[in-house]
């Protein structure tokens, strides 16, 4: 069993809190949430917005967040479609932000967004 | 906007074949999800009925929360499925596709074409408040793996 096996995939979160720690990941997720479907070659140009990075490098953090479960990929005729699956956020939301601690949660983004929004 | 067509994984520490009735009959059906019961006549062209709960008949819903037809069963692999829910009158298509892992692992991996279904496609996407009805598919399997795993409904899911 290879460190690909989805057996390794499933078991724990911390694949993918560690997706979520790179933000060049978190591109890529922003962009499948902007618009879903889509290619390595698309996902490689919303990249070269904001890096410098090789297909190759583009490629690979894709297979790790495929690896958390975060993107789903499906062949359509002989294009690979990259898409953001949303089920491993919320089993972590059912997991770690329970319903007394939901409006601190809301409570702070809220804020953050305030901060972030003014001058 | 929501997506046209939305994909959900899920891995389940589930033989295959449990996660197959888990999806078709109404022996788990009310113990995951919105709780309702399920009729599935498994052949090409065959009826889908989601039935409604109690809860939901008391909000004012009729017998039926979402009809539909079988367009390909090949239990415990593949089911394709149109899916209309009564509120919308919109006509979409879900996919499910069961993959089994050595070790009693599967992947679940529903695909739900909301083209031209943009109320239904909102609906589903679980962008809501899970506690209000909003968590959509994402909550929904997020129940199935909590009842197959531990044998216990997901606080909130399930009637």
């Amino acid at each position: 069993m290879t460190i690909w096996s989805p057996i390794v995939w499933d078991v724990n979160d911390d694949l993918v809190f560690k997706a979520l720690a790179d933000p060049t990941r978190r591109v890529l997720l922003d962009a499948l949430f902007a618009q879903d479907g889509r290619t390595l070659g698309e996902l490689e140009a919303v990249v070269a917005e904001h890096t410098e990075m090789t297909r190759f490098g583009v490629s690979k953090h894709l297979g790790l967040l495929e690896q958390a479960g975060l993107v789903v990929t499906q062949k359509k005729g002989r294009v690979k479609l990259h898409f953001l699956n949303p089920v491993p956020i919320r089993l972590i939301h059912d997991r770690w932000i329970d319903k007394y601690t939901e409006h601190h949660v809301v409570a702070l983004a809220a804020l953050k967004k305030q901060l972030e929004e003014s001058p | 906007m929501s997506k046209d067509i939305q994909v959900f994984r899920v891995y389940i520490e589930s033989p295959i074949q449990t996660v197959w009735d888990a999806i078709t009959s109404s022996e788990f059906t009310t113990k995951y999800g919105y709780g309702g019961e399920v009729a599935y006549d498994l052949v090409a062209g065959g009826d889908y009925r989601a039935l409604t709960t109690p809860e939901m008949k008391e909000m004012g819903m009729g017998d039926v929360a979402v009809t539909g037809k079988v367009l390909d069963a090949d239990p415990p692999h593949r089911l394709v499925q149109t899916w209309v829910a009564a509120w919308h009158h919109e006509e979409t298509t879900l996919t499910w596709d069961l993959k089994e892992y050595p070790g009693g692992l599967t992947a679940l991996t529903l695909t739900h074409d909301c083209t031209d279904a943009p109320n239904t496609a909102q609906d589903v996407e679980g962008t809501g408040d899970a506690a209000m009805g909003g968590g959509g598919w994402p909550w929904v399997l997020a129940s199935l793996k909590t009842l197959l795993e531990t044998g216990h409904s997901m606080p909130g899911a399930g009637r």
